[in-house]
């Protein structure tokens, strides 16, 4: 992604929020599939659905709360407590990484304003969000906006899957399991600039690869994001006059 | 019923918001004491692709034929239509049409 434009700091105004709502409104259907297909495996699990609110509303990170009740033990102990914590942050180490990236543009804004901002960084927010900055985006309504309505949405999401557990009980064959993919890959193509900035890309994806391969868990995300981070920075700048002109 | 919130479950949700929290702030945190160079700069522009790529890529190999396909059509439809919407749709129609067609994965 560019950083042509210069970058603004952050401030609020009310006529992004539409804008922000409309910019994750692709995120919308796969989020409900996404929340229904795990209402129905927590109810499959014997969670009830105060539990599984509770865990909606707090935990919210969908893929690492899929793969906990996935790995769920029949009885909780110390170390299988453990256990779940480190497949937590394994599969969301991610989000440190994105909220350090919204650092540059939140970070001029009042602790007790941008750090309960951070708490709504998900894939699709932040992805929507981080397109929204690039093109010299500063308003923080945008995020925030966004991020609430996929906040609510996923709460309430868990509610009719949980209900209807019987009839969901294979999401896969309503294509669930792709809405995220189809996300992930739809907000590739317009970050797409040419074969030189996708090298980062290929890195990440070969690390991805190997490490999910060779290490178990879902460690491969967030060594393959590094790899692919990494690399970009161990690159030469591709346009050393603007590079230069940025602090 | 009085199972409703069991303790233990709560400790267990505790604990993993716990995590998640420090995660999400953690990295905003540490993030104020990293001076912005340049390389610093290209590091965060790569990272959006990254992060998509290393999350999707070996789910997408592992999902088998049904996955990449459905996740090639999604990148089709964005680029024909410039939809994100529609490829969503697009992807998850491809792949229960498929399955329900008999192709597994």
């Amino acid at each position: 992604m560019t950083s042509k434009l210069t970058k603004t700091p952050a401030y609020w105004s009310k006529d992004a929020i539409w804008p922000g709502i409309v910019a994750i409104g692709p995120m919308l259907p796969g989020t409900l599939a996404f929340g229904m297909a795990f209402g129905a495996l927590c109810a499959q699990k014997q969670f009830s659905l105060a539990e599984v609110e509770v865990m909606m509303a707090f935990v919210y990170g969908g893929l690492s709360q899929f793969v906990a009740v996935q790995a769920w033990p029949d009885h909780l102990t110390a170390s299988s407590i453990a256990t779940l914590a480190l497949l937590t942050l394994t599969v969301n180490l991610r989000f440190g990484l994105m909220s350090a990236s919204l650092r540059s543009w939140f970070g001029t804004l009042p602790r007790w304003q941008s750090y309960p901002s951070m708490l709504l960084v998900t894939d699709g927010g932040w992805l929507a969000a981080t397109r929204y900055r690039d093109h010299g985006g500063a308003n923080a309504w945008f995020f925030v906006g966004g991020g609430l309505v996929l906040y609510f949405l996923w709460l309430v999401a868990a509610i009719p899957g949980y209900v209807l557990a019987e009839q969901l009980a294979d999401p896969k064959k309503y294509g669930v399991d792709l809405a995220m993919p189809a996300f992930y890959a739809a907000m590739l193509v317009p970050a797409w600039k040419g074969l030189r900035r996708a090298i980062p890309w290929g890195v990440a994806g070969a690390v991805a690869l190997c490490v999910h391969w060779l290490v178990p868990g879902w460690w491969f995300i967030i060594i393959g994001a590094i790899s692919g981070a990494v690399s970009a920075g161990l690159m030469p700048p591709d346009d050393p006059m603007r590079e230069s002109s940025h602090g | 019923m009085a199972d409703v919130l069991r303790s233990d479950v709560m400790l267990a949700f505790a604990v993993m918001t716990a995590v998640t929290v420090a995660v999400r702030l953690g990295g905003f945190w540490l993030m104020s004491y990293v001076p912005v160079t340049p390389r610093v700069r290209r590091m965060l522009d790569a990272l959006p692709g990254s992060i998509i790529v290393a999350a999707a890529l070996p789910v997408a190999v592992n999902g088998g034929p049904v996955v990449m396909f459905a996740i090639l059509a999604a990148i089709v439809a964005t680029i024909v239509l410039r939809n994100d919407f529609i490829a969503v749709i697009v992807g998850m129609a491809v792949a229960a049409v498929a399955r329900a067609a008999g192709f597994g994965g």
